[in-house]
């Protein structure tokens, strides 16, 4: 089957600047209706037409799933960046139609579990502002902690904190507050799951903590998407269209694919979902894995590559493209 | 309404018969004169006015008898339908994705009504007409999954996912081809295909597993697979072998035409928005070999088909004892001429 997930054509309803670093989004269906139905954790990919450059950025549906009428997104702006999160933030305006992919899911809840213990960094809140919007609809049992550089930088933390009394911890950076996690966990009811949605070093934090503490793996659960790595650029050779790809500096090898034509799978774009996982036929370089898909074993043999946020360096590289 | 739906049977006497328009739409599995096994993934798209891909869930004249069938076999056996709490909310979604698609593509024949989550129901080839609130169980008689698959032909098996992995967590399956909802309940991907016979065979698992795990919403896909049976019988469970299992004797050179009937399951899958789960409405269809002969194209191929399939396939599909007997029925209708690319007739 063909590259990525069906589309849906949007207008953008609202844009919203939500304090010094994010900004919010709202989509409606081009020409009215509903849109899809959708699950707590899900993501969209957005597509932005940014000059001659084609850039899709996955995104978490923040707004309540049972809510057809729009989706919402949040965007923090990411200076260093290679330019998506800057576009939407100076380029996209209310009235734009845009395109987005229909919502995938690669963070969903387990609806096992007896209590949802949800730890969030930064902007990794807005996959849980959809969840508990889900619990709170079903009487489900949840709990959120929620680390914040300041409080002005507290993207939502206030609105949470009104909309789910006594449910909801923020921790200031700024006051030394953090997360006793090691009290946390010990104090959880049986059959609780965490979930963590932050950066790099609190998500490797809470699942080293809880593997410890002796926490079954499939009762933790995490996401993260990685924004594709700037490198220098490369050349690649694509067996299966015949065709010679350049990778640029700032471009990723999915999207050097993308503008050359080739059909090339993908779902999350940031190293999670498995998806773009591609064959290598033959290489004389090195590669610079950064994705969270394949394993060690995988990775130091040289046969696969995940085009979405890995590089290469060195002379020659074949791909099953 | 627009299609006229047949009183008949699938046990005892076995009225089950198909019309001409049955048979001319009837999901012939065989593109070519021979058989490989492979996944033959497609995406489920409207395909072919009038034929079973056209809608999403295909409705047809064996429609009200099939749902008397499954009443009957749940009255015998009720653990035919189950559902772990968890998938409650995988019932909900299934309800919709039916309810819409039936109201839309069937208009005459099936209404939905939404006034907020206030939701009233018709199906009129049944006879229903329900109010209910959406997400509230209590206003359905059964739960959520088991009201919407009594009114859907073929059986449905509800997948969670988690830790990379599906898990058979609910399900409603009464015209199975030997598999059984209660032995497997609760399993995931690798324990209800166990025991995997072969590491080759394994990778082919494995690549499997990793397709359905990425069919997303808004693109369903499907699949076409197949066996034998004799005498129409939908359901062929292993509870009841002992009762179908010796009807696979007694076939001669005079009944087989009548009560042979290869069966043929549209396979499909859905990604459910609400709850992230699986489906996979399993549809079964059957034609009796008389029937089937009507079409000369589909006779001269299955007859090679047949002739020329692998012995560990025949052993696996449960009819190598009877093959012999088919293969030379089969051959009076294969004058040897070739046969049209395709499954569909050449008369069009
Ligand atoms: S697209 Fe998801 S891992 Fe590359």
């Amino acid at each position: 089957m063909s590259a990525g997930t069906a589309k849906l054509n949007v207008t953008v309803a609202e844009v919203k600047p939500i304090n010094d670093l994010v900004t919010r989004f709202k989509f409606v269906r081009t020409g009215g209706g509903d849109l899809p139905t959708f699950s707590g954790g899900a993501h969209t990919v957005v597509e932005m037409q940014d000059g001659g450059i084609t850039r899709l950025n996955a995104y978490s549906l923040m707004s309540n799933p049972a809510d057809r009428g729009a989706y919402t997104i949040s965007v923090r702006r990411d200076d260093q960046g290679r330019g998506g999160s800057r576009f939407m933030h100076s380029q996209v305006k209310e009235g734009m139609e845009m395109v987005i992919s229909n919502p995938v899911n690669l963070f969903s809840l387990d609806l096992r579990a007896k209590k949802h213990l949800m730890l969030a960094g930064g902007i990794g809140i807005t996959p849980f502002m959809a969840q508990m919007h889900q619990l709170s609809m079903m009487d489900g049992n949840f709990e959120l902690h929620y680390s914040v550089r300041t409080a002005s930088l507290g993207t939502y933390a206030k609105e949470l904190s009104e909309r789910y009394p006594g449910k909801v911890h923020i921790y200031h950076d700024d006051q030394k507050e953090a997360i006793d996690l090691k009290t946390l966990l010990a104090n959880q009811p049986l059959g609780t799951h965490v979930y963590v949605c932050g950066p790099k070093g609190m998500i490797n934090w809470v699942h080293s903590t809880a593997g410890e503490m002796g926490w079954p793996r499939e009762a933790v659960h995490s996401e993260e998407f990685l924004a594709p790595a700037s490198g220098k650029p490369f050349e690649v050779k694509c067996a299966v269209s015949n065709k010679i790809v350049q990778v640029g500096e700032h471009q990723s090898l999915l999207e050097a694919l993308e503008a050359a034509g080739i059909d090339a799978p993908y779902l999350c774009r940031g190293g999670a979902c498995g998806q773009c996982e591609t064959n290598v036929i033959g290489y004389d370089g090195k590669f610079l894995h950064y994705d969270h898909w394949l394993t060690d074993e995988q990775k130091a043999g040289g046969k696969h590559i995940m085009p979405c946020v890995s590089r290469f360096e060195g002379k020659t590289l074949v791909l099953d493209r | 309404m627009t299609i006229q739906f047949n009183d008949e049977t699938f046990y005892g006497d076995f009225t089950f018969k198909n019309s001409d328009w049955a048979i001319k739409r009837f999901p012939f599995p065989f593109h070519e004169d021979s058989y490989m096994y492979s996944v033959n993934m497609e995406p489920h798209k409207s395909y072919r006015p009038g034929s079973v891909f056209e809608r999403t869930f295909d409705v047809d004249e064996h429609y009200v008898s099939e749902m008397k069938d499954r009443a009957r076999v749940l009255a015998n056996d009720p653990l035919r339908c189950q559902s772990l709490p968890h998938m409650t909310l995988a019932g909900w979604d299934l309800v919709e994705l039916i309810m819409e698609a039936k109201a839309a593509e069937y208009p005459d024949l099936f209404e939905l009504h939404k006034d907020g989550n206030r939701w009233r129901w018709i199906n009129k080839p049944l006879g229903i007409d329900d109010t209910f609130t959406f997400l509230d169980e209590s206003t359905l008689p059964y739960g959520p999954m088991e009201y919407i698959t009594r009114q859907t032909q073929g059986d449905f098996a509800v997948l969670d996912q988690r830790d990379d992995n599906l898990w058979m967590d609910a399900g409603m399956v009464t015209t199975q081809a030997d598999w059984s909802l209660d032995f497997d309940i609760g399993m995931n991907f690798f324990e209800w295909h166990a025991p995997v016979p072969k590491a080759h065979e394994m990778g082919i698992f494995v690549r499997a597993l990793k397709f359905l795990l990425n069919i997303q919403q808004g693109q369903p896909a499907r699949r076409l697979n197949w066996t034998m049976t004799v005498n129409p019988l939908l359901d062929t469970s292993p509870e009841n072998y002992h009762k179908w299992g010796v009807m696979k004797q007694g076939l001669t050179m005079e009944n087989i035409g009548e009560k042979q009937h290869l069966r043929v399951e549209l396979q499909t899958f859905f990604r459910l928005p609400r709850s992230n789960a699986l489906v996979f409405p399993i549809r079964c269809y059957l034609i009796s070999f008389n029937d089937l002969v009507k079409v000369p194209k589909w006779a001269r191929r299955l007859h090679r088909v047949i002739r020329d399939l692998p012995e560990e396939l025949a052993t696996y599909k449960g009819f190598i004892d009877n093959r012999p007997l088919m293969v030379e029925w089969l051959s009076q209708f294969d004058d040897g001429t070739p046969t049209s690319d395709g499954i569909w007739p050449d008369d069009d």
